[in-house]
C-alpha cells in the first residue's frame, strides 16, 4: 500500500471565539485508496478533535458529508484523495451559513422541502390488503428523480440559490417533479403553489450546475424545465380554453 | 450553548469559481448583442419610413467595418445561445416510447434541423439562392 502526505486546508470557524472562519492547515499521511472522508476522520482521530463535520455512511447514500472541495461541492466519501495534486482546500457547502468548521445550518432547505410536499398524494386510500399497481414506464418516468440523497450540492452549485435565498432550489423542485410525475400521485395542484410560482421554477435560469455536481446523477436542471414547460401549458390551457377545467 | 451562523457573503467570484459559470455568463451576455442588433433593425424601418435618402444611407452604415464587425460578433454570440440551447432540449423535452426514452441526440438534432430548415426558407425568401 502506497502512502503519500497530502496538505488540507480546512476552513475553521468556532462560534464562540471566532469573529470569522479561517484556515487551518493539516498535513495527513494518507492511503492510495482514502476519500477526503477517510483524511478527515484521521485529522479528528489523531491531529485534532475539535475539527467538525457532518458524516454518517461513507458510501455516498446518506447525503451528510457534502462539502467544498477546492471551490467544487463534493461528497468527502466519494472525493478519492489521489485526484488531488497539490494542497486540498476544504470549505462548508457554500451558500448555506456556517454552523460550525464544515457544519452547515440546514433548517431553509429542510423548510422547503417540506413545502413541495416530497410524498405521496394519492387519488383514493390504498387499496385494503393490496399494493397499488405500478407499470415498468410509469416507474421509469420518475425513477432517476428517487435518487436523490438530499446532499445539498445542488444548493452549493446554484448560483441563483446564492444571490437568491427565497428561491426553492433544485433538489426540493425535482423532488416534487419526481412526485407529480407518479402514477399513483394526484397532487400536483396543490404541489403546483409553491413550485410553479416566482420562487419556484422561474427563479431557475438554467444554469445547469446542479445536474452536474449531483453525486446520484439524478437531472433537477432536467426537471425544473420540465416543470417551466408544464407550467406553461397549463397558463395557456386556463387562459386559452377556460372551458378544459380540470 | 448559543448559536452564532456565520453568513459568507456572495461575491461575483462565482462566476470564475469553475469554467460552468463562465460560459454560462457568455450564453446569458449574449442578449445584450442581440438587443443590439435589433434596435439597429428598428433604427432601420425608421430610416425606411423617412425615405429612400435616409434607407440608403442606413444601408450605407451597415457595410461599415464597425457595423460589420458589431454583426459578426452577434452572429457568434446569437449562435454560441443556439446551439448550447439545442443542446439542453433533451433536459426539458424527455420523449418516452412505451418504457424507454428517446436518445438526447434525437431531440437536439430534431431542434438542430428545425433550425437549419427554418434558416435555409429566410435565406430564400430574403433572395440568397
Amino acid at each position: 500500500m502506497s502512502e503519500r502526505r497530502i496538505e488540507l486546508e480546512v476552513l475553521r470557524y468556532n462560534p464562540e471565539t471566532d469573529r470569522e472562519p479561517r484556515f487551518q492547515r493539516y498535513s495527513v499521511a494518507c492511503r492510495e485508496e482514502w476519500v477526503l472522508l477517510d483524511a478527515l476522520n484521521h485529522v479528528k482521530e489523531t491531529i485534532d478533535p475539535t475539527l467538525s463535520y457532518r458524516w454518517s455512511c461513507h458510501m455516498a447514500v446518506c447525503g451528510s458529508c457534502g462539502m467544498m472541495v477546492d471551490g467544487e461541492p463534493k461528497l468527502a466519501c466519494k472525493t478519492f484523495l489521489r485526484d488531488y495534486p497539490g494542497v486540498i482546500r476544504v470549505e462548508p457547502l457554500a451558500h448555506f451559513p456556517i454552523e460550525r468548521d464544515l457544519v452547515t445550518v440546514i433548517d431553509d432547505f429542510m423548510a422547503k422541502l417540506a413545502r413541495v410536499k416530497p410524498y405521496l398524494i394519492p387519488k383514493e386510500p390504498a387499496p385494503a390488503n393490496a399494493e397499488y399497481r405500478q407499470t415498468p414506464a410509469e416507474l421509469k418516468k420518475f425513477k432517476q428523480f428517487t435518487l436523490c440523497i438530499n446532499c445539498m450540492l445542488c444548493y452549493a452549485a446554484c448560483p441563483e440559490y446564492g444571490l437568491i435565498p427565497s428561491y426553492i432550489g433544485p433538489a426540493a423542485l425535482a423532488l416534487a417533479h419526481r412526485y407529480n410525475q407518479d402514477s399513483r400521485d394526484a397532487g400536483r395542484a396543490t404541489r403546483q403553489e409553491e413550485i410553479a410560482a416566482t420562487e419556484g421554477v422561474w427563479e431557475c435560469s438554467f444554469v445547469g450546475a446542479c445536474s452536474e455536481v449531483c453525486p446520484e446523477h439524478v437531472d433537477p436542471a432536467g426537471a425544473i424545465q420540465q416543470v417551466k414547460i408544464k407550467s406553461t401549458v397549463d397558463w395557456y390551457k386556463k387562459h386559452l380554453m377556460p372551458w378544459t377545467k380540470e | 450553548m448559543s448559536r452564532k451562523p456565520y453568513v459568507r457573503p456572495m461575491t461575483t467570484e462565482w462566476i470564475f469559481r469553475h469554467s460552468r459559470y463562465a460560459r454560462y455568463m457568455l450564453r446569458e451576455s449574449s442578449c445584450l448583442f442581440i438587443a443590439g442588433w435589433t434596435l439597429m433593425l428598428v433604427w432601420g424601418l425608421k430610416q425606411l419610413a423617412e425615405g429612400p435618402a435616409a434607407w440608403e444611407a442606413f444601408l450605407q452604415g451597415l457595410t461599415s467595418p464597425a457595423s460589420i464587425f458589431f454583426q459578426l460578433l452577434t452572429l457568434g454570440f446569437a449562435s454560441y445561445h443556439s446551439i448550447t440551447w439545442f443542446n439542453l432540449t433533451p433536459k426539458a423535452l424527455p420523449v418516452q416510447l412505451g418504457e424507454e426514452f428517446l436518445p438526447d441526440g434525437a431531440i437536439s438534432g430534431a431542434h438542430f434541423a428545425a433550425w437549419a430548415v427554418v434558416s435555409i426558407a429566410i435565406l430564400f425568401l430574403a433572395g440568397a439562392f
